[in-house]
């Protein structure tokens, strides 16, 4: 391999020095092939992580760009504070608040099952449960986070439904309230192991230095975890929210396709994310100002999500308590 | 202090019975999760198993709900894992490498994670407006099964690199170290000793984005409308449809026999999600017990 020694062997043989300069040439070039292969590598792998950042970009710019035809026509203001939705039947109207007060119902009703049920399975399970339960119950949640939210849509329209039209006679076959609780259901699963992850974050003197003063497990868990993980609790909460407003199929099956500016969760509504779907299998034209109202309604159920979704960044950030 | 210290009660009954009603509220909340998706798979069982025949599976769509099956769905959706995968798992995984093995702690690269956490907040039917806007109508390819793809691809990407970072993560680093000791560059490192240690786990993640990708509904809506196809995808830019659109076409018509062949359909659909989940969560508690021992 290496000169010296082949020169030794016989020093005048050319063979052998041009022997040896051909193996030095290999080698080197086997080290620039590797080097140039890692400088490529790196910039492969480099592009697939800026492929994130260019969904994002693509987002904003086909919303912003779709839904600029209808900018121009509608004004902004008038999208934002109108009070009635009506872009097909004629007199036309552009107020986007109908949609956004019905997805705000929605999510308000699924907030009020999955935040208080959502604490109180991640409190049991951080710090009630038996090792062996928990290996059993997170598996049964995971299901139930993984269920397509169509699915959801079927349950809520089929058993749900009929089960409250019992209690409220009254009540409409689509409705806000059916589909709110099947969203609770829907995102318990989340809530509680986001908020547990949470809990579990919370270092064990904490709670030793309580039990220690004669604390029982429930002032424990309420008075010292709670407190002390609050701010991923919150963010956790918010995150589930979040979700709720983004939720799809399941209001579109469930809660209706009348845009409805009301509170009583017993009408008919209609969501931001449902109006999409409606408007995406119906006969509108591509381009017409009235197809492109689905990306108006779309980049404001983007900047609403984001808002909450850094908004739970920053709660985690800020008033997150770190332990060492 | 004094007064205060000796005023001082326990009162052990009353907090140790808030402790017991606590602890039946804490396990009725899971309780209420539980139960909530054992009455739901219930539910479905009993409206779907008189709708579970050969024909389900084998017939295309019909207006007629004896002969109505979800052969164009089941094949759309083998199209669509096929593709998606092809797109979202080279690229999934190389992210995750780039932001595990090479990244350097920056701006850039803080901003590029906080970009990937905030994707896997947007809203699904978001992701289909960008679908409809950028390839089907910009890049022209229609509402193809090749745009569902592309789309599905970057709505699961997110799920994909947080997972494959996982797996990379917990590679051991004297692994890394006894490799680059005998002479490796990273790129050998990478190839020869992180991805095949990290392969069960990435694989996981594969599989949980893939299923999300199944049971997707809402941007495939937006991409492929509602189509009622009598033909199975031939090629990527064919026409195509998905099991959960099959079945929320069925859930809207008002006939009950529809609703019954809906549930067949979400049955189906349920069979094959679980299953994946299963074969994730097999390969997980396999991979885990290994490393231990």
């Amino acid at each position: 391999m290496s000169p010296g020694s082949a020169a030794n062997r016989n020093p005048h043989s050319l063979m052998d020095t041009y022997e040896a300069a051909r193996a030095e040439y290999r080698a080197r070039f086997h080290r620039n092939k590797r080097a140039w292969e890692g400088h490529l590598v790196h910039w492969v792998f480099f592009a697939c992580a800026i492929v994130s950042v260019l969904t994002t970009v693509g987002i904003l710019v086909s919303l912003a760009v779709q839904s600029w035809g209808f900018f121009a026509e509608v004004p902004i203001w008038e999208f934002l504070g109108g009070d009635r939705w009506s872009p097909i039947l004629r007199p036309r109207s552009y107020g986007v608040l109908p949609l956004v007060s019905g997805t705000m119902l929605v999510t308000l009703v699924g907030a009020a099952v999955a935040i208080p049920v959502g604490l109180a399975a991640a409190i049991y399970l951080s710090e009630y449960a038996p090792d062996k339960v928990r290996r059993v119950i997170k598996p049964v949640l995971e299901v139930l986070a993984g269920v397509p939210t169509v699915v959801y849509g079927y349950f809520a329209l089929s058993f749900v439904t009929p089960q409250l039209q019992k209690v409220f006679p009254d009540m409409l076959v689509f409705n806000a309230l059916s589909a709110g609780l099947v969203m609770g259901l829907m995102i318990i699963p989340m809530v509680s192991s986001l908020s547990e992850d949470a809990m579990l974050a919370v270092p064990r003197s904490l709670r030793q230095a309580a039990y220690a003063l004669g604390a029982t497990r429930f002032e424990v868990s309420t008075r010292i975890v709670v407190p002390a993980a609050l701010s991923g609790i919150m963010a956790a909460f918010i995150i589930g929210l979040s979700r709720a407003i983004g939720e799809t199929m399941l209001v579109t099956i469930a809660a209706g396709a009348t845009p409805n500016l009301t509170v009583n969760p017993l009408e008919s509504i209609q969501t931001m994310t449902a109006y999409i779907v409606q408007l995406s299998l119906g006969e509108t034209p591509h381009g017409s100002l009235e197809f492109n109202t689905i990306f108006a309604v779309g980049l404001l159920l983007f900047f609403m999500t984001l808002l909450m979704n850094v908004l739970g960044h920053i709660v985690v950030r800020r008033w997150g308590l770190r332990y060492e | 202090m004094k007064t205060r210290s000796t005023q001082f009660r326990p009162k052990l009954g009353t907090r140790k019975i808030a402790g017991v009603i606590a602890y039946i509220v804490f396990l009725g909340a899971v309780a209420i999760g539980i139960v909530g998706l054992l009455i739901l798979l219930i539910q479905v069982l009993i409206e779907g198993s008189g709708w579970l025949r050969p024909e389900l599976i084998f017939n295309f769509p019909s207006r007629f709900p004896e002969q109505a099956g979800l052969k164009a769905a089941l094949f759309g959706t083998l199209w669509l894992m096929g593709l998606t995968g092809l797109f979202c798992i080279p690229i999934g995984v190389g992210a995750a490498i780039y932001l595990e093995e090479y990244a350097s702690q920056n701006k850039l690269t803080q901003f590029i994670e906080i970009n990937i956490a905030n994707l896997a907040g947007v809203p699904s039917i978001v992701y289909g407006l960008l679908g409809l806007a950028l390839f089907v109508q910009w890049l022209s390819l229609g509402r193809s099964v090749l745009a569902g793809a592309l789309t599905m691809s970057l709505l699961v990407l997110p799920i994909v690199i947080l997972a494959s970072r996982e797996a990379i993560k917990a590679v051991p680093d004297i692994y890394r170290q006894a490799a680059y000791a005998l002479g490796a560059n990273k790129w050998e490192v990478v190839r020869g000793i992180v991805l095949p240690s990290a392969f069960p786990g990435i694989l996981t993640g594969i599989i949980l984005a893939m299923s999300r990708a199944v049971g997707e509904t809402a941007p495939i809506i937006a991409i492929s409308a509602l189509v009622y196809l009598t033909f199975i995808p031939q090629n990527p830019l064919d026409r195509f449809t998905v099991l959960p659109i099959q079945i929320y076409n069925w859930i809207s018509r008002p006939q009950a026999d529809f609703q019954g062949l809906a549930a067949g359909g979400i049955v189906v659909l349920l069979v094959v999600m679980l299953s994946m989940n299963g074969v994730a969560v097999f390969l997980r508690n396999r991979y885990q017990r290994r490393s231990i021992e």
